[in-house]
């Protein structure tokens, strides 16, 4: 019988915090600015440079660290960890080794669908739930961009990236498939954009992981040889590259082969990872502590501060919506699922529109738009205001639903103010009854055939009829008021 | 001399450490290596039990910026150090990743 396999996996994982400067000086950390404008002696390593520390990277580190139930160091200091690579002006990265900040946490993750019944009660093809260590989090900096000229045989070097503050989050090898690997992510994100901390973005680079697998025989304690892989800046990459580390590890023990400790780089585009050339995984870092950065005394007090600052998580968010307002579980796990989405829900809510009503907007017209345009729940930009005020002009049928989402578009886009816009657009309701008669009498009177359908008792007929209508009145009309008025007519 | 260091260190360490050595330099450099290395055994006689590690040598702690952008645009001053410059960029040999 074939042997059954376990996968062991830890996760690295680099947060780009949201800090408006970098980590040790006063550069600007904004996207997109013009190569090298956002640079200084300091992140660009000049011999005499003093690198200052930023209050709020700690404060986000600490923030991060109290939300995944670490222990905070409250004596910490910075190490120099030697490399010499282009991208990294100082020929070290200022990081941190000897006492990081976070230690010894834990989170609990959420894995659905397939796996075993492992909670208590739940049934076959029931997700599970399960504690993820945190063995630490460190604070420390970015390196710059390299661009690579193949033609002319040289690197071109950006430094506006250098020195914005990161935080490397080292989970423990606690997760043994790729579903859990993505719970677990999902679970960082969603944690970390409550937190203000960071949006968190795989796909722009404000979060990558490197994943650390390792096989061993189903059974057994012991740990396997474990790679690294790198350069996984997709969910999709993270899975298919773990299906893809697991089976080739697999195959190398099944034919009497060693698995080689390496750092191997996930290509998405042809689905395999490469082993770096050995000349690339040469590693000795050298680490000693920074004698240009003093240590980090965090007070009891402010730890405490720091702790009051926290915001309700999602678990409770999600606690309160069930006990607060009758809405579905699936409703409120996407509504609860972005904080963004969350502050949105209830701030219209609070102006006095009804839960299911505001619900609704977001499941079925939100999503949709976002779907279509590949945008994050973060990137919401209508008010909660303006949609309180939208779903009032459909309450008091001052608009009817097709027009309501011609509103919403235009709110999607450009925050417009749905009564400003429907008064400008004329897209009121005719609620004129002398009008609509007249025009539901010519409808009748064009489509003799449908009218004689209808009364046969082919009911369907009548949509038709509706139908003509609302084009007749320019889509303006209230369409069960039309609906009511055809019957009647038609006697 | 007690330490002997052998070809595949200076091998080593010279990819570290990005040198090209020649084969006198080599020679050169594993000598110095193990000169040094005695030095710091030297070091390493010494009784340091229960005594705390130095990292820095003035009893200072938390000195903190507050998170405010205080510069500007200074890339031509910064890119005037390049030894190249091309498209606002230092131009360094090429690298691989
Ligand atoms: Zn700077």
């Amino acid at each position: 019988m074939a042997k059954e396999y376990e996968t062991v996996i830890g996760l690295e994982v680099h947060v780009e915090l949201a800090t408006k400067t970098k980590i040790f000086c006063g550069c600007s950390t904004a996207f997109g600015g013009a190569p090298n404008t956002h640079t200084c002696p300091v992140c660009t390593g000049m011999p005499g440079s003093l690198p200052v520390l930023n209050r709020q990277v700690v404060e986000y580190a600490m923030k991060v660290g109290l939300a995944t139930n670490c222990h905070i160091t409250q004596y910490c200091k910075f190490d120099r960890k030697n490399y010499f690579y282009p991208d990294n002006p100082q020929n070290y990265q200022i990081s941190q080794l000897y006492l990081p900040i976070c230690r010894d946490g834990w989170v609990e993750i959420e894995v659905p669908g397939e796996g075993g019944a492992d909670l208590p009660g739940a049934g076959q093809g029931a997700g599970y739930t399960k504690k993820v260590g945190i063995h630490e989090i460190h604070m420390e900096e970015d390196a710059g961009k390299l661009i690579h000229d193949e033609w002319e045989g040289c690197s071109l070097v950006d430094y506006n990236r250098s020195g914005v503050p990161l935080i490397e989050i080292v989970s423990e090898p606690d997760m043994r498939s790729a579903q859990e690997v993505i719970a677990y992510l999902e679970k960082l994100r969603c944690t970390i954009q409550y937190l203000g901390a960071s949006d968190c973005k795989l796909q722009e680079g404000s979060m990558r992981a490197d994943v650390n697998l390792s096989v061993r025989e189903a059974g057994t304690e012991g740990f396997g040889t474990r790679t690294e892989m790198k350069n996984l800046n997709s969910f999709r990459a993270i899975a298919r590259a773990i299906e893809g580390e697991r089976a080739r590890q697999i195959d190398l023990l099944e034919s009497g082969e060693k698995v080689v400790q390496e750092t191997r780089r996930w290509d998405d585009a042809k689905e395999t990872s490469y082993a770096m050339r050995s000349k690339e995984d040469a590693q000795d870092y050298r680490y000693f502590p920074d004698p240009d950065l003093v240590p980090v005394s965090i007070s009891d007090e402010w730890l405490e501060k720091v702790r009051e600052e926290l915001p309700e998580f999602r678990e409770e968010k999600r606690k309160r919506y069930r006990e607060s307002f009758d809405l579905p579980d699936y409703d409120i796990d996407i509504i609860t699922d972005s904080k963004h989405m969350a502050d949105l829900f209830e701030e219209t809510v609070a102006l006095g529109a009804q839960p299911k009503k505001v619900s609704n907007w977001l499941m079925v017209e939100t999503l949709r738009i976002l779907k279509e345009r590949e945008m994050d729940a973060e990137d919401i930009s209508f008010s909660p205001g303006h949609l309180a005020a939208l779903i009032e002009l459909t309450e008091k049928k001052v608009i009817n639903s097709t027009v309501a989402k011609e509103v919403f578009e235009a709110m999607f886009d450009r925050d417009v103010d749905p009564a400003a816009y429907v008064e400008e657009k004329g897209l009121k309701t005719v609620n004129d009854e002398g009008a609509l008669r007249k025009t539901v009498e010519e409808v009748i009177a064009a489509n003799p055939q449908s009218v004689e359908d209808y009364r046969n008792g082919k009911e369907k007929a009548i949509g038709f009829l509706v139908g003509q209508t609302m084009k007749a009145m320019q889509g303006k009309a209230d369409p069960a008021g039309v609906n009511r008025l055809l019957k009647e007519l038609l006697g | 001399m007690a330490n002997v260091i052998d070809d595949a260190t200076i091998e080593y360490v010279s990819i570290l450490a990005k040198l090209e050595l020649s084969g006198e330099e080599r020679e050169q450099a594993k000598k110095d290596m193990a000169n040094m290395l005695d030095y710091i055994d030297k070091l390493g006689e010494l009784d340091t039990k229960g005594v705390e590690p130095m990292s820095h040598v003035f009893p200072v702690q938390n000195v903190f910026r507050e998170d405010e952008v205080t510069n500007g645009d200074a890339s031509g001053q910064i890119l005037a150090n390049a030894p190249e410059e091309r498209d606002g960029m230092f131009v360094v040999p090429q690298t691989f990743e």
